[in-house]
């Protein structure tokens, strides 16, 4: 085969599962998968990442849930989902059958939620990946934010593994919102996570001055877009100078090629699409080819040969 | 409906025209065979902005009238009020330029099957769907009463076009600048008798939406309305722009209103729970 149309070698690996391309879908900005699907083929990704499913539905906050802010915006859904049951029954069913590549992302209230939520997905064939999401800033107490907590945090990533087997690899999400990610990143790892994702929302609020209350109903939400980017390459940046082994799925205002190629050389093993979705559907694809030709123009025949590039000197 | 719109496609297309209007901006997008999947009720998504731009989010615009034969191929026209950053940028669009649209997004209003006496009520530039949808109602023989309300006079949107498939169209203004002085529902109840209707359509800010939807309750009417809430996608990934609607199965459950409307029947809208979740929603 000439070499100009060989394919790029994307390849990328998080725990025991070689994915063919290192974007992926963040979770909660993709729906169920099926809504993308009619703007670009979903095998281009190298997973969907799924939004977070609980044990029960939940109805997720009230409205308002946005506020747009300079290059990013706020949101506060909440976890709105269907319930981890229907979830199996219906959305999931759709991705396998065709095939397309599904990282759940899982979310509880407590402890034993996440122990359900992870025994429930061990029987489910042709996943390729457990998301923790211990981190969600949407939920009524601050203080369920497992990942603000090196205890709990590690307790939950301890009893997913346990109940879910060895099998999959199980990506922590961790908040930037913390004062030592490094050691929050460290204890999820020796508690049997596989890979981290970095970084969820950051905590913010809009005041709608006209009203003089909070624009959102739920009156604080997650800061997201370019806005947090830097905050998002700082994140990768630190906690794989500290675990160089360990995968890491960065994501934060990735809106372009080069943006992508900022957390890849922080340190990214993969890099997830979010919010730039809302503003462009094709946009995971976009960047995908974006990222190729970044990556050639500097040189690099591999995706792998990147991670991590701005460590060396 | 639950699913993205099937005909839903993502691509840039030309301005052909961007007049101001009254208060608004009238303008014309050359959008091919789009145009052909369009229904009255439909919306588009548009990006606004460029490189410079710090606004990231698409704006949802409500679909005027939708043409599949002019001279430029098929076309969709927006009445856009310049309000926001957005909707400011869009109005400064000049002929030729290029936008990127995701289009034809959400719900239509539904078409009786058999002729019926129409009565279409409308706020503010809300009421440009109302036209298209005119038009429709019209070509299958039915009665097209309309009621265009607004603040002041210069507010109203009723082009001179628009009202060749209206029967009767009634202005209202909270100032009595034009037409009767007064809202929309204040003329409604004598229309809907004077005129036999049967059905009631709407589009307008959601508290006039809910005070319609009272007097369709009362006359015992079939009412669909369009519905706004503030959205980031349009395309149903985001969960930002959701109402409560009660389905079929009798369970209210927080519906995006970009899949499951921005047309609704207005029985099954849980009227007033700005701020709150209704109770009895599922999974509250």
């Amino acid at each position: 085969m000439n070499e100009t149309f060989k394919a790029f070698d994307f390849r990328t690996r998080f725990g025991s599962i070689t994915f063919p391309s290192p974007i992926f879908t963040a979770s909660g900005c993709a729906g169920s998968g099926k809504e993308l699907s009619q703007f670009f083929s979903l095998d281009e990704l190298g997973a969907i990442v799924t939004k977070s499913i609980a044990v029960k539905p939940r109805s997720g906050r009230a409205t308002p849930r946005m506020a747009e802010t300079p290059s990013g915006m706020l949101n506060s859904i909440g976890l709105q989902g269907p319930g981890i049951d229907q979830f199996l029954e219906i959305d999931i069913p759709w991705l396998i059958s065709r095939n397309v590549r599904t990282i759940v992302s899982i979310s509880g209230e407590t402890v034993e939620e996440y122990a359900t939520l992870a025994r429930k997905l061990r029987s489910v064939s042709g996943l390729s990946g457990i998301e923790v999401n211990i981190s969600c800033p949407n939920v009524e107490n601050r203080g369920m934010v497992f990942a603000c907590d090196p205890i709990a945090s590690r307790e939950v990533i301890q009893v997913v593994r346990r109940n879910l087997g060895n099998d999959l690899p199980i990506i922590a999400k961790l908040s930037p919102d913390v004062t030592d990610l490094v050691s929050i990143a460290q204890g999820v790892v020796d508690a049997g996570a596989n890979g981290l994702a970095l970084i969820n929302t950051l905590l913010g609020m809009v005041i709608d001055i006209d009203a003089r209350r909070p624009k959102l109903a739920g009156k604080t939400g997650g800061l997201s877009g370019p806005a947090i980017r830097p905050v998002a390459v700082r994140a990768i940046y630190q906690v794989h100078a500290a675990l160089p082994q360990i995968p890491i799925l960065g994501m934060g205002g990735v809106a372009s090629g080069r943006d992508a190629l900022e957390l890849i050389f922080a340190g990214a093993s993969g890099v997830s699409i979010g919010t730039a979705t809302f503003g462009d559907p094709g946009a995971p694809l976009r960047i995908k080819r974006e990222l190729e030709i970044a990556l050639k123009e500097r040189g690099f025949s591999s995706f792998a040969d990147a991670v991590g590039a701005a460590h060396e000197s | 409906m639950k699913t993205i719109n099937p005909k839903a496609q993502q691509r840039d297309v030309e301005v052909l025209s961007n007049k101001k209007v009254g208060a608004y901006h009238h303008i014309v997008l050359a959008v091919g065979d789009l145009a052909i999947a369009t229904r009255p009720g439909n919306f588009v998504a548009i990006s606004v902005g460029d490189a410079m731009s710090n606004t990231i989010l698409r704006r949802a615009f409500a679909i005027y009238r939708a043409s599949d034969r002019g001279q430029y191929g098929g076309t969709i026209e927006l009445v856009v009020a310049p309000h926001g950053l957005g909707s400011r940028w869009l109005c400064a669009r000049q002929i030729h330029d290029r936008v990127n649209i995701v289009a034809p997004l959400g719900t239509s209003f539904g078409i009786p099957t058999e002729p019926v006496n129409a009565l279409l009520v409308g706020g503010g530039y809300g009421a440009a769907p109302l036209f298209g949808l005119a038009e429709v109602l019209k070509s299958q023989g039915s009665r097209v009463d309309m009621i265009l309300g607004a603040s002041v006079a210069g507010k109203i949107y009723a082009p001179l076009e628009g009202k060749r498939s209206v029967n009767t169209t009634t202005l209202t203004t909270e100032d009595g600048s034009t037409g009767i002085k007064g809202r929309v529902t204040d003329v409604m109840p004598a229309l809907i008798e004077k005129h036999k209707s049967e059905i009631i359509y709407s589009c307008g800010p959601m508290a006039m939406l809910n005070a319609v939807n009272q007097i369709a309750e009362q006359f015992q009417l079939m009412h669909q309305c369009a519905v706004e809430e503030s959205m980031a996608c349009g395309i149903g990934v985001c969960m930002t722009c959701v109402i409560p609607l009660k389905g079929d199965d009798g369970l209210v459950r927080m519906s995006r209103s970009c899949i499951d409307g921005p047309v609704v029947d207005g029985s099954a809208v849980i009227w007033g729970s700005d701020r709150t979740v209704p109770e009895g929603t599922l999974g509250k």
